[in-house]
């Protein structure tokens, strides 16, 4: 054992935070220092180049992809990809259905959950501990488990290859509620008191009082609502039998697997299409979304 | 003071007034509850109590028409499952997904938040947004683009070995190879999830820990096996169940990328079920293949929860 903790013993990354606080901060730029910095790099590389291959490959044509050495860049960019798209798929209806759905299931998340979570943390009321044990036993179901029922119950309402078919299962999920039962929680009492003392309702107190405070609370979830119906696939796979109601997902998958999946250039474009969306939502609005995560994550 | 407390003894006229109160306060928590509880009850609590009983029938395409008129069968789907070949396949198959697919995604995860955490302070925003992408993406687009990067011909990572003079093998098309194909894919798409996480464990560690750990002489690895991982603990636990439950229901990537095969070597639980419910239809033997399922992830939780509680 040295008397000194081993900067240089071990792999970058496995030290500790006071190591790092005593030594790199103190001379940045040791060599430890950059290979982490090298290595990390390396490991961005890996990760954002598939992204960045399904970028540069939607602008190939389609005897681009079979040549070798392949280009990276696009030797003679083209739309046609993305015309194809539009003009044999029907992609601008895919994307509007996949848009109509997502905001449709997080404006009733947005709504419902803050609800039951309020009234879950604040409110005296009876059949509220079953509630709550119900509702959080739940969290961890998997998606499989309700499928055949849900696809039976919307086949005798006729509402497969509906709207209401894709959103109505969606509308009130058991994560917001532990997010949001968790937020209200913190609300202090006497903020709640102080309005009531000034005449309002609960309604009004909830909407005027709560609702505004839990503005990011309510980002947070708004957005992985979206980004969650947004990328669903299992269930509009069974609920979306017939083209024009396919969400983006669906469509790229069942095209991927039947007829076009050689065409790699049209596929290319629409991942594009289901990816960059997201993509902009996220580097918009990243801090909500991975602090987020990250705290009501451990926190639970 | 004292009228004060004189009116809170109870007088005749109390407990009928506190009854309407009572009620008034049910009234108001269930005008809240209501939306949500209803929509729930339909399409979540419900289904999980009908899945369970369409478990026990042979519920079919023809019985779409007219769903309570299907045969109750008892156990006859959970007696064929114990003999479907094809079952115990896809038990496998998920469990090796599972076996390797976790603690590869939670190492990498721990080990590039632990890089995060100490030595670097330049660009730290960009790393976290870059190894999160993925996580934030669609599967099957996801499924798509690796799909055609292990393309054995035209692939770009077939293309790179045969750089070096490598032939590469068929990946997805070889029994051998295509579910470690398809774990390395999870793995890649899963550690930003793991490292965001682990970041948030990692900065709730007391610096004094590590100051105590050097002054008495522990090399970095002491300190990160003996401070760090013991720190970690509630966090390592919470990302295995989340994770093991995330993988033990495996279904977009097979369903993109291999279909199931080759020779069912990457069929999954979840495409199993698939498979029987909507290519077949017959939902009643799915419905058993998704309980078992539901069974498997619940059953993770709860070791899982027992293990870390004995060991704490």
């Amino acid at each position: 054992m040295s008397a000194v903790p081993g900067s240089d013993r071990l792999p970058a990354g496995l030290g500790t935070a006071s190591a790092a606080r005593g030594k790199s901060r103190g001379k940045p730029g040791t060599s430890t220092n950059w290979l982490l910095y090298a290595l990390l790099f390396l490991g961005i590389v890996l990760v954002v180049g598939p992204f960045l291959w399904m970028l540069l490959g939607a602008f190939k044509p389609q005897a681009e992809f079979l040549r070798n050495p392949p280009t990276f860049l696009p030797d003679a960019p083209t739309l046609d990809n993305y015309q194809r798209l539009v003009e044999r798929l029907d992609f601008p209806r895919f994307f509007f259905n996949s848009t109509v759905v997502a905001a449709a299931v997080t404006v009733g998340n947005l709504i419902f959950t803050p609800m039951l979570g309020y009234a879950l943390a604040k409110l005296r009321w009876r059949g509220k501990g079953i509630v709550l044990a119900v509702v959080l036993a739940t969290l961890m179901v998997p998606a499989g488990v309700t499928l055949i029922p849900n696809f039976v119950l919307m086949s005798s309402l006729d509402l497969v290859n509906t709207y209401p078919g894709l959103i109505l299962p969606f509308l009130a999920g058991p994560f917001g509620v532990f997010l949001m039962r968790q937020f209200m929680q913190g609300v202090p009492d006497e903020l709640l008191e102080a309005a009531r003392i000034d005449g309002a309702g609960e309604w009004r107190t909830f909407w005027s009082v709560v609702m505004p405070l839990a503005t990011p609370v309510l980002a947070t979830l708004g957005i992985l609502t979206f980004l969650g119906s947004w990328n669903g696939f299992l269930y509009p796979l069974i609920m979306a039998t017939e083209p024009q109601m396919y969400t983006l997902p669906v469509a790229l998958a069942t095209f991927a697997t039947g007829q076009f999946q050689a065409d790699h250039g049209m596929l290319m474009a629409g991942s594009v299409i289901l990816v960059v969306p997201v993509l902009i939502v996220f580097i918009l609005f990243q801090r909500w979304i991975t602090e987020g995560i990250a705290t009501t994550g451990l926190k639970g | 003071m004292a009228t004060e407390l004189v009116q809170r003894k109870p007088t005749p006229a109390a407990p009928a007034a506190a009854g309407r109160s009572r009620l008034r306060e049910d009234l108001i928590g269930w005008s809240f509850a209501a939306p949500f509880v209803i929509l729930f009850g339909i399409f979540l609590a419900g289904p999980i109590l009908a899945s369970f009983v369409l478990s026990f029938t042979s519920f079919g395409l023809r019985d779409l028409t007219n769903p309570i008129g299907t045969t109750f069968v008892g156990l006859q789907n959970y007696i064929e499952l114990l003999g479907d070949e094809k079952f115990r396949k896809s038990l496998l198959n998920t469990a090796y997904f599972v076996v390797v697919g976790v603690p590869l995604t939670l190492i990498l995860g721990l080990l590039i938040a632990n890089a995060l955490n100490r030595g670097v302070n330049k660009f730290k925003t960009f790393f976290r947004v870059g190894y999160y992408i993925p996580v934030i993406t669609s599967i099957v687009a996801i499924a798509v683009i690796w799909r055609f990067l292990l393309n054995p011909d035209v692939g770009l990572i077939n293309i790179t070995l045969e750089r070096f003079g490598i032939a590469g093998p068929n990946w997805l098309g070889d029994p051998v190879l295509a579910m470690p194909s398809i774990i390395a894919m999870a793995v890649w798409r899963g550690l930003g999830f793991t490292m965001i996480v682990f970041l948030a464990g990692l900065q709730s560690i007391p610096t004094s820990l590590y100051e105590a750990a050097s002054i008495d002489g522990a090399t970095r690895w002491q300190a990160f096996r003996h401070v760090t991982v013991p720190m970690l603990r509630p966090t390592i636990l919470f990302l295995t169940v989340i994770t093991t439950i995330g993988y033990l229901q495996l279904f977009e990537e097979p369903f993109v990328m291999t279909g199931g095969g080759p020779l069912d070597s990457t069929l999954s639980i979840s495409m199993y079920m698939y498979q029987e419910g909507f290519a077949f239809f017959h939902q009643g033997y799915a419905a058993a293949i998704a309980y078992v399922l539901f069974l498997l992830v619940a059953l993770v939780a709860l070791i899982q929860f027992r293990l870390i509680r004995s060991e704490a």
